[in-house]
């Protein structure tokens, strides 16, 4: 580490570009987010209509993505397809952020057996490949954007608890704490005035960056046709639907493919920046 | 080090009992089994005697705890059960189709290997230079790209467009191997590639390199002499935690590319509730999970002795 006034003069023109990289990924979620919650009103067609005249038309300029096998406005669908695959995702990592880290924080707060066996539990979540857990529940609850939820639910939050446990477990002794503790606080207090805003920083960029993988493996359960059912537009199932129409009109799987691939860009870039200006120490 | 591995494959045991019992358990709780599951598909109306006796036969009418011990108990003696659907014996169905699985995720480990190290290396010697900004551009791409969607993407260039390779086939050859490896592959390095540069980096930043350096031994030497060997033990562990993943991504494309293998099969059975088969499944993914990490942890020991086998590993 060299110091010196060069070097911090360098470091905050670097904190200066992320801040201004941050200010244009949170827009652009920001954009994002809206789009999916109005995409009833943006869409151009009525993304359920049929008309089987307008069947596989290439994208033109009339159907800027081409239209599906049973003439539905492909662009419509993709766009309506966002509210299911952006919000779903959005309440999957919210629980299970949410979940995680009071597991966390509780265990890593108390200690003993709690803490003891819910981190076994995790252990055993952790030490499994996820999908194919989640796959399993999935299947087993049975179709269902719902029980796929769940399903991602039921294997994501032990990573949380994890990180959560550890962060609460160094502010324990922190001498604040102690200061606040002889204040007289309440546990609650303790935890979620105290604790909770110290440890939020890395949960949350954990919590951001989740966010793409989160919505891929959601989509993967829909495209093997344990998510959301037809005819509703998600983006996974009509990537499904469009498989087998590759040769005769690519676009039916390509157009949501590429929905997926730029929003899961924009939340991984939007996570990535957050834990460059978070923590720059943590540059890769 | 036979201790060792005694012990870490004993605790193979916890992890099994547990992983299966709570999809045993969540298995019962969604209600429906494969017998009702089995006549609705059929399409036929049947009475009451003939589902109870269908159960009974499939031992579906004892109490939970007991269908489950009687389970785990003959997973332990290499009796699986009987598959619901094909009646055929999962465990020899298993057997038939892991070596594909096997081959994919093999196939797709070697060529992630050969792909990502070099490109690793050289992003990280290449620190902040234009070929570092290139690979780390195309791993963060790929890093964003659902492994379903990379599949369809290669599938419409190579086999579509260019007509290089067959879309699918309905056997296991070679030529149908390119394609969903490729996918596997896709997902796989570009995670990787961002891990192998970062180990390398660090070790990069470590004061023997300046040492080296200062004593005149070329980059070369250096950086595969030195660097790599140490980088090694991360490069390895974080390879093995990847086949967890890879084992997930083997279901998908397994299904995409009509590959005959154990993933594939698996998505079947859970589309038609063939609990035997799905139970198989996750039981023998946990093993083969724990073994890989395993395996990981002996090597990396051998490769470098400082590893302490016997020690905690978070």
């Amino acid at each position: 580490m060299r110091r010196g006034a060069a070097a911090t003069g360098k470091q905050k023109i670097k904190k200066d570009i992320t801040k201004k990289k941050l200010i244009v990924f949170a827009a652009l979620t920001l954009i994002l987010l809206l789009a999916a919650a109005f995409a009833r009103y943006l869409c151009p067609y009525d993304p359920n209509e049929q008309n089987l005249l307008l069947a596989q038309k290439p994208p033109g300029v009339e159907h800027w993505m081409g239209t599906d096998r049973f003439g539905r406005d492909m662009f419509s669908r993709v766009l309506a397809g966002s509210t299911i695959s952006v919000y779903a995702t959005l309440v999957l990592v919210a629980v299970v952020t949410v979940t995680g880290t009071l597991a966390g924080m509780i265990c890593g707060w108390r200690g003993g057996v709690i803490d003891t066996v819910v981190m076994r539990v995790a252990d055993l979540f952790l030490a499994f490949p996820s999908l194919v857990f989640a796959l399993a529940v999935a299947g087993v609850l049975g179709g269902g954007i719902q029980n796929a939820v769940i399903a991602l639910a039921v294997i994501g939050w032990p990573k949380f608890a994890r990180l959560a446990r550890g962060l609460t477990m160094a502010q324990k002794e922190a001498p604040y704490l102690m200061a606040a503790r002889l204040a007289g606080s309440s546990t609650p207090k303790l935890l979620f005035k105290h604790i909770l805003p110290n440890i939020a920083g890395p949960v949350l960029v954990t919590a951001v960056l989740d966010i793409g993988t989160m919505m891929m493996e959601l989509a993967g359960l829909s495209f093997l046709g344990l998510g959301v059912q037809p005819p509703v537009a998600e983006w996974g199932s009509m990537i499904n639907d469009g498989r087998s129409m590759l040769q005769i009109a690519p676009w039916m799987a390509l157009a949501p493919g590429a929905a997926i691939f730029v929003t899961v860009m924009i939340f991984n870039l939007l996570g990535d920046t957050l834990r460059d200006y978070l923590d720059p120490r943590q540059r890769g | 080090m036979l201790k060792y591995t005694a012990k870490r494959l004993l605790l193979l045991i916890p992890v099994l009992v547990g992983i299966t019992f709570l999809s045993f358990a969540m298995m019962r709780l969604a209600g429906g089994d494969a017998v009702t599951y089995m006549y609705e598909n059929a399409g036929t109306a049947v009475s009451q005697e003939i589902i109870d006796e269908a159960r009974k036969e499939y031992g579906l009418d004892q109490p939970f705890l007991v269908q489950y011990g009687r389970w785990f108990m003959g997973m332990a003696s290499g009796d699986m059960g009987t598959s619901y659907v094909s009646g055929r014996d999962v465990y020899d169905t298993f057997i038939e189709k892991l070596p594909a699985t096997i081959l994919l995720m093999l196939s797709s480990v070697l060529l992630t290997m050969a792909v990502s190290v070099p490109l690793g290396i050289l992003s990280a010697v290449r620190h902040n230079k234009w070929p570092d900004r290139l690979i780390r551009f195309f791993s963060f791409t790929g890093n964003s790209m659902p492994n379903f969607f990379a599949a369809l993407v290669l599938m419409y260039f190579l086999s579509v467009k260019l007509g290089w390779l067959p879309v699918v086939t309905s056997e296991n050859t070679i030529l149908s191997l390119v394609l969903p490896t490729l996918t596997l592959t896709v997902s796989m390095a570009s995670k990787y590639t961002r891990q192998v540069r970062a180990a390398v980096l660090e070790e990069l930043n470590k004061d023997y390199v300046m040492g080296a350096r200062a004593r005149g031994v070329s980059g070369k030497v250096i950086i595969w002499k030195n660097v790599m060997k140490a980088s090694m033990v991360t490069i390895i562990t974080l390879l093995s935690l990847s086949v967890g993943s890879l084992l997930g991504g083997t279901t998908i494309v397994e299904t995409i590319f009509m590959w005959d293998g154990v993933g594939k099969m698996a998505v079947d059975a859970i589309t038609m509730r063939d609990y035997p088969i799905v139970q198989a499944y996750v039981a023998w993914m946990a093993v083969i999970y724990v073994l890989a990490n395993l395996a990981s942890d002996i090597l990396c020991h051998y490769i470098d002795p400082r590893v302490r086998l016997g020690g905690e590993r978070r």
